[in-house]
């Protein structure tokens, strides 16, 4: 019988069984997770993909705790009928400051990947407020309430700070304007060069009408953001994946 | 655990305790299969990308890509369709008519696109939302102008957006900053007096000269707009905001400012509609009722 017969010394010894289970696990995790970390065709390079800025940051907040997730993905997956109805299929790149990812895979709603700009900001707020009064046969439930929380800019640099030690590359600096840059997102009329420098493409407009930061200006601000920040007129993904 | 009927069973010799464990063989089907799967997994490594090498993982055999798969995909069908959407992309669209087999084509292309792009905010029936400021669009009453080139223009522009230079544009001010309280509901009677409803006669004969003098410029002396500055006619039943007293009043006093998002791809980095795309959605769109 030879050597199958030695597994009674892992069998009579505890430690040494959990030592050599904990080492076939090993092998299964370095063959399956561990090149992802340096092979070249899952580490896509995509030009455009920034931080979030702290309005976007926040606004991604919101969406996790109001559970948008259960119900709307954000990966466009590469087939025919999603890329028609959504825009191009997503790339990994594109996630690649999230913490965690969004993708997911129930859709009770639309996949939110790209929504950036098909919508006005009023239609959101509409929709948030009262989707059913702007898509009479939605299901989607009613978030009106956003609208009367108001926002400090108190604690979004630690949120920043909280995304960096995951591996978000947010400098010092931006982390120090972080509160200015909140604000001035939502104000048109504000100095807004440092926040367009340190987050290109940021979009700066009252996004929900009202005066003051409120939840809504916050979760808007992220959902006009989304999917817009890779140009798909001038990148062409490769293709050998 | 060594009962009279199990003595011929083999045991695997271990002892704990003098409690003893059978040997009992797995059944042969159920070994065989767990072979063919363990040869299975390592065809179906060889023939799909699977080994992750230095740089790269082992592309398989079969080459599969679900990349390269949907671009196969949508070529195929852009194929299918290429010689008729290209007439469409470049067609003279006011001339659109003459062409029944385009035109036939673009209708049923263009419904196809409305409905993914368009009816979250103009409905399912494009009949719009009653009173919210998005626009019916079955009916021949066009704030910004109902031949088929206008409503290409305001598909491929949209309406008041960052998003294109050309956005059709105009801003009616909030009155409530100009005007007093007493004024405004001047106003409303007027605009109800002429809208058909039922109204104040005192305070609306103060309400047309204020129209005149406030209001006339964009909605004409006689209130039925002017779709060059997307100015809606308010004699006529048809109402973007609503016609009763608290939405009129709200109207003048905050004033509105309906947004539509550009549509061009040239406009959203590479999504959006092209041109084909934006033609046939105009020809759906001018095809529902309305279009002049
Ligand atoms: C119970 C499930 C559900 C939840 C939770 C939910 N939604 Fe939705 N959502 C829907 C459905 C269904 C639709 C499609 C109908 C509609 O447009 O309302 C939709 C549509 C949308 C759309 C339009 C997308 C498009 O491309 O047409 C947006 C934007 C959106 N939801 C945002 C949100 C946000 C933000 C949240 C969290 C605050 C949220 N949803 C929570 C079900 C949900
Ligand atoms: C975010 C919501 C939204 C979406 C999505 C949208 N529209 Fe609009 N659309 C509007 C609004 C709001 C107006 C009226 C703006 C105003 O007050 O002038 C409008 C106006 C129009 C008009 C002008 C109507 C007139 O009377 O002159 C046309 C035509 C039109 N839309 C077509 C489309 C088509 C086609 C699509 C899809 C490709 C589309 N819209 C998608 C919101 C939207
Ligand atoms: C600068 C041009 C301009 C001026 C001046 C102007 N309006 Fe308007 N008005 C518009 C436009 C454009 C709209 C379309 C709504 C929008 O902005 O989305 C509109 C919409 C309206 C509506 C809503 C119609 C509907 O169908 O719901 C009313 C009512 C109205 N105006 C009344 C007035 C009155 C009364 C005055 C004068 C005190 C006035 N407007 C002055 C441009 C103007």
């Amino acid at each position: 019988m030879g050597i199958l017969d030695k597994h009674k010394i892992f069998e009579t010894n505890a430690t040494v069984l959990l030592v050599g289970s904990l080492l076939v696990v090993t092998v299964g995790g370095i063959v399956e997770i561990a090149p992802l970390f340096y092979l070249e065709n899952t580490i896509e390079k995509v030009e455009g993909m920034r931080p979030y800025s702290p309005l976007e940051l926040q606004g991604r907040d919101i969406y996790i705790r109001e559970g948008c997730y259960v119900c709307h993905s954000q990966m466009i997956r590469p087939m025919r009928d999603e890329v028609e109805r959504y825009g191009h299929y997503s790339l990994a790149a594109e996630s690649m400051y999230d913490h965690p990812f969004q993708w997911g895979s129930k859709r009770t709603g639309p996949d939110l990947a790209r929504v950036g700009g098909r919508y006005s900001d009023e239609w959101h707020v509409d929709h948030l407020t009262d989707p059913q009064s702007v898509v009479p046969e939605s299901v989607m439930p009613k978030y009106g309430f956003l609208l009367h929380r108001e926002l400090e800019a108190e604690h979004i640099g630690d949120l920043m700070a909280t995304n960096r030690a995951v591996g978000v590359p947010y400098s010092d600096e931006m982390i120090e304007s972080a509160s200015a840059d909140f604000m001035v997102q939502v104000n048109p009329f504000g100095d807004t060069d440092g926040l367009l420098e340190r987050y290109p493409g940021a979009q700066v407009r009252n996004f929900d009408g009202e005066p003051g930061v409120s939840e809504m200006d916050a979760l808007i601000a992220y959902m006009q953001m989304l999917g817009t920040l890779v140009d798909f007129s001038t990148f062409e993904p490769d293709t050998s994946r | 655990m060594s009962t009279e009927k199990n003595k011929d069973i083999e045991t695997t010799g271990h002892s704990w305790d003098g409690i003893e464990e059978y040997n009992n063989p797995l059944p042969k089907w159920w070994l065989w299969t767990f072979y063919l799967t363990i040869v299975w997994g390592l065809i179906y490594t060889i023939a799909y990308p699977a080994w992750p090498l230095i740089r790269g993982a082992t592309p398989g055999l079969l080459g599969f890509s679900t990349r390269e798969d949907v671009a196969a995909d949508i070529a195929a069908v852009n194929e299918r369709n290429a010689a008729i959407m290209e007439r469409l992309a470049d067609v003279e669209l006011a001339s659109l008519a003459d062409d029944a087999e385009l035109q036939g084509f673009a209708r049923n292309a263009g419904a196809a696109v409305f409905r993914s792009n368009c009816v979250q905010c103009h409905g399912a029936g494009a009949a719009g939302v009653q009173a919210s400021g998005y626009p019916n669009l079955l009916d021949d009453d066009w704030l910004w102008g109902g031949t088929i080139d206008d409503i290409a223009f305001t598909v491929t522009n949209g309406i008041r957006n960052e998003q294109s230079p050309d956005a059709r544009y105009s801003e009616m001010p909030a009155f409530g900053e100009l005007l007093e309280g007493d004024e405004i509901k001047a106003l409303v009677a007027h605009v109800r007096a002429i809208s058909g409803q039922e109204y104040d006669a005192a305070l609306a004969a103060t309400g047309a000269e204020l129209f005149i003098d406030n209001c006339a410029a964009c909605h004409g002396d006689e209130g039925k707009g002017d779709q060059g500055v997307g100015a809606p006619n308010l004699t006529d039943a048809i109402w973007l905001y609503g016609g009763d007293e608290a939405r009129l009043a709200e109207t003048i006093t905050y004033a509105r400012f309906g947004v539509m998002p550009a549509w061009s791809e040239e406009y959203r980095h590479g999504q959006g509609l092209d041109r084909a795309e934006i033609n046939a959605v105009a020809a759906y769109v001018h095809g529902l009722g309305g279009g002049q």
